[in-house]
């Protein structure tokens, strides 16, 4: 590595870190409905919001009424994008004339967006008009974002209110979260990556004759306001089939470095964001540090791997599948904070990745994406983890655990469990019966150790509700689109739903002051042990499928055997 | 009913904040302030034709002109396209060693000379419009000769592919690297 490429990497870092405070507190703020200096031009709007949708934002919900809301929204969410798919060919801002998709394919793309996965059966350009990407895939990208900050703020006030009955109100941590946080991020990051040459035009495709004399037929489209919310709502899902690796998607290195940055700012604020709104930033930081941990080390071995000599193809600078504006590093650390954030976009193609820097990103979505993870879906997920961790403690001392003064009971920690489980049975369920059966195998790009990968990746990230893939796997299949499609919502229902469950019973519960035998969550003690049981959990549940996958490729590679 | 009727409004009210006003207010942006980089940073010739996009690879076979990196959907743009071959593919490995065999004999280099990564290896994008400076010295003598330069000429070329180089942005962001459809216009130009 250059040192060149360690600055541009430290900088990411450090700039990771000083937004942190100011973003998370700023979102705290909006949460507990306190005034912001976006207050004055953005109240009357959120109000008419309000009056058009019949909305009254005093009003509060328990965690069934903002279970049953969320599910609501989400279900016409799912809705529009399917009926969009199919009838496009007979809608306007259409300039291609691109027809309807098969119905697998629009249950797969609807389930995939409203899910916050974003995972890509099709390819942008060719498949989908322009009123489709904005009307349909445009619109989930925020709302599903909004759903994943919504549900993590309500586990929060069930955590920080004493003896409450209700965890908030769905349709305004809903429209909030999109109005105060996501549209003006998107608004800004969309005009910079504008300005970067990321196109943003109504146009039909442009005809050019090349210098050669080749025809070539240069594709457009309302791009760079997709794509500023598809990186800040962790989604990922790109206009472009290639996604990030594409020119227009993503046109030099600092449009990358935004987006790169953009992938884990919000996932990485809202930690601060919980530390504020539970009562000591102590909290949030110390989640904050044990995330940033584990996501250096995976970063620095994906590093390693992908710049050691490859005996196959003969070389320590891989550049198949990578963009030479970018170059190894920028597609490594690209990789890694888009897998270990459930965003799923990606600026290299991972299949092509080195077998250990592939691993990686599977094991960094095995890890129950809750390294940073989806925005809110990370943080949520990583709460389950430490009900989890804070009830381990508490059975090596013999007490009943509580975190943050709310007891840890049975029901916490079977939900939580099943937060845990219900993913992982997705991943390893799905995988067996698709390397079991012809539908599974006939979609094989690459044969040998790599070929099962394939299969892997696709059941771990429909599971993380992640979206990148080995892109090798021909994925738009009855079998895939549906078997996907299951896992995605697995993924993202069998979480949210517990979560919710937990939040609705621990704001019920009273407030027990810490004593002298709490177990104190806000030391580095706490943070090794949180990270300590997220690797036991995600080792011993997937360490045997690893094996098969990147780790003997890993082996078979050094041996310098092909498939 | 209550709440399926809320979820109804507050999503159509979504939808056109988020789905109509938002990107619609982006294009006023981008359409205003960057025309040309929201519509394609388009390239265009001498009758106003479109040559292609600053951004978008092109296929460069002929001898006269420097080679884009290999495309793994032949510089398709629609849909545009990688191999995603994995690093113990037997077809990667046989397509890499053809291509680094091809581009030494193509720009006359020894047998064991090392080929530039980006030459050997398909982009992810299939569309990468850059090579690194290297990897277009390599090509200067070939271009040169198919052009039937004199010393001079040459030297002036050598010149033209070193202007040509874009450092890190910024200083910082990416590398080195050169755009091969803007160094190939100006050597057409050049050539006037």
């Amino acid at each position: 590595m250059q040192p060149l490429e360690f600055l541009q990497i430290a900088l990411y870092f450090g700039l990771l870190i000083a937004i942190t405070p100011l973003l998370g507190g700023f979102m705290a703020t909006v949460f507990c409905g306190q005034k912001t200096w976006l207050t004055p031009v953005l109240k009357p709007l959120e109000g008419l919001i309000y009056k058009l949708s019949g909305v009254n934002d005093y009003e509060e919900m328990s965690w069934k009424e903002y279970a049953f809301a969320l599910l609501t929204f989400n279900a016409l969410g799912f809705l529009a994008v399917f009926v969009l798919m199919l009838a496009q060919g007979a809608l306007p801002l259409n300039p291609q004339s691109t027809g309807g998709t098969s119905g697998y394919l629009a249950f797969n793309t609807a389930v995939s967006f409203m899910t916050n996965t974003n995972w890509q059966a099709y390819s942008g350009e060719a498949a989908l008009s322009y009123l489709t990407q904005m009307l349909g895939l445009g619109v989930q990208n925020f709302v599903s974002a909004a759903t994943g900050i919504a549900v993590m703020i309500a586990l929060t006030r069930g955590i920080a209110r004493k003896h409450a009955a209700s965890i908030g109100n769905f349709w305004v941590d809903l429209t909030r979260t999109t109005l105060y946080i996501l549209l003006p991020l998107s608004l800004l990051l969309a005009i910079l990556l504008v300005s970067q040459g990321v196109v943003q035009s109504f146009g039909s495709y442009v005809s050019a004759t090349t210098l050669e004399g080749r025809s070539q037929v240069i594709p457009l489209g309302p791009a760079a306001s997709q794509i500023a919310i598809k990186q800040l709502g962790t989604n990922g899902g790109g206009f472009f089939g290639v996604n990030s690796a594409h020119p227009f998607e993503n046109p030099t290195p600092f449009s990358n470095f935004l987006q790169v940055l953009a992938i884990l700012l919000i996932p990485s604020a809202l930690t601060y964001t919980y530390g504020k709104m539970v009562g000591s930033v102590r909290q949030g930081w110390t989640i904050f540090a044990a995330m940033l941990a584990v996501l250096l080390v995976v970063l620095a071995v994906s590093l390693w791997s992908e710049t050691s000599y490859n005996t196959v193809l003969q070389t320590s600078v891989q550049m198949e599948g990578k963009e030479q504006r970018f170059g190894v590093a920028n597609s490594v650390l690209w990789g890694m904070t888009t897998t270990v954030a459930s965003n799923g976009s990606v600026n290299a193609m991972h299949d092509s990745f080195s077998p250990l820097a592939g691993g990686m990103a599977m094991l960094n979505m095995m890890l129950g994406e809750v390294i940073f993870g989806g925005v809110g879906a990370g943080m949520y997920g990583m709460l389950m983890f430490i009900i989890i961790t804070v009830f381990i403690a508490g059975l090596m001392v013999g007490r009943t655990p509580e975190y943050l003064g709310k007891k840890i009971e049975a029901f916490e920690v079977q939900m939580a469990m099943i937060t845990i489980l219900a993913p992982s049975t997705v991943i390893l369920i799905g995988t067996m019966i698709a390397v079991l059966i012809p539908q599974g195998l006939s979609s094989l790009n690459n044969q040998g150790a790599h070929g099962f990968s394939e299969i892997l990746y696709a059941f771990t990230s429909a599971a993380g509700n992640n979206g990148s893939a080995f892109a090798g796997l021909t994925v738009d299949t009855p079998f895939y689109n549906i078997a996907i499609g299951i896992g995605m919502l697995v993924g993202r229902f069998g979480v949210i739903l517990p979560t919710l469950a937990i939040a609705g019973s621990l704001v019920g519960k009273k407030y027990t002051p810490p004593s002298l035998g709490t177990f104190p969550t806000d030391k580095p003690l706490f943070a090794v042990l949180l990270i300590a049981v997220i690797l036991i959990v995600g080792a011993l549940t997937f360490f045997p499928a690893l094996s098969l996958g990147p780790i003997v490729e890993h082996l078979l590679m050094n041996a310098g055997k092909t498939f | 009913m209550k709440t399926t009727l809320i979820a109804l409004r507050l999503f159509l009210v979504m939808t056109l904040l988020t789905g109509v006003l938002y990107p619609l207010a982006v294009t006023g942006i981008a359409q205003g302030f960057f025309n040309a980089k929201a519509n394609g940073s388009i390239l265009k010739g001498a009758q106003n034709q479109a040559l292609g996009s600053e951004l978008l690879a092109q296929k460069f076979d002929s001898v006269i002109y420097f080679q884009s990196r290999p495309s793994a959907c032949d510089y398709g743009t629609v849909a545009s396209g990688a191999s995603n071959k994995g690093p113990t593919s037997k077809a990667l490995q046989d397509l890499v060693q053809e291509r680094r065999a091809a581009f030494r004999t193509t720009n006359g280099l020894a047998a064991g000379q090392d080929v530039p990564g980006e030459m050997a290896f398909a982009s992810g994008s299939g569309l990468d419009p850059h090579i690194s400076p290297e990897a277009a010295r390599l090509q200067v003598a070939r271009v040169a000769k198919a052009r039937a330069y004199n010393d001079v000429q040459t030297q002036a070329l050598t010149q033209l592919v070193e202007r040509a180089v874009e450092s890190p942005q910024f200083g910082i962001f990416g590398q080195e690297r050169i755009n091969v459809l803007r160094l190939n216009m100006a050597l057409d130009n050049a050539s006037k």
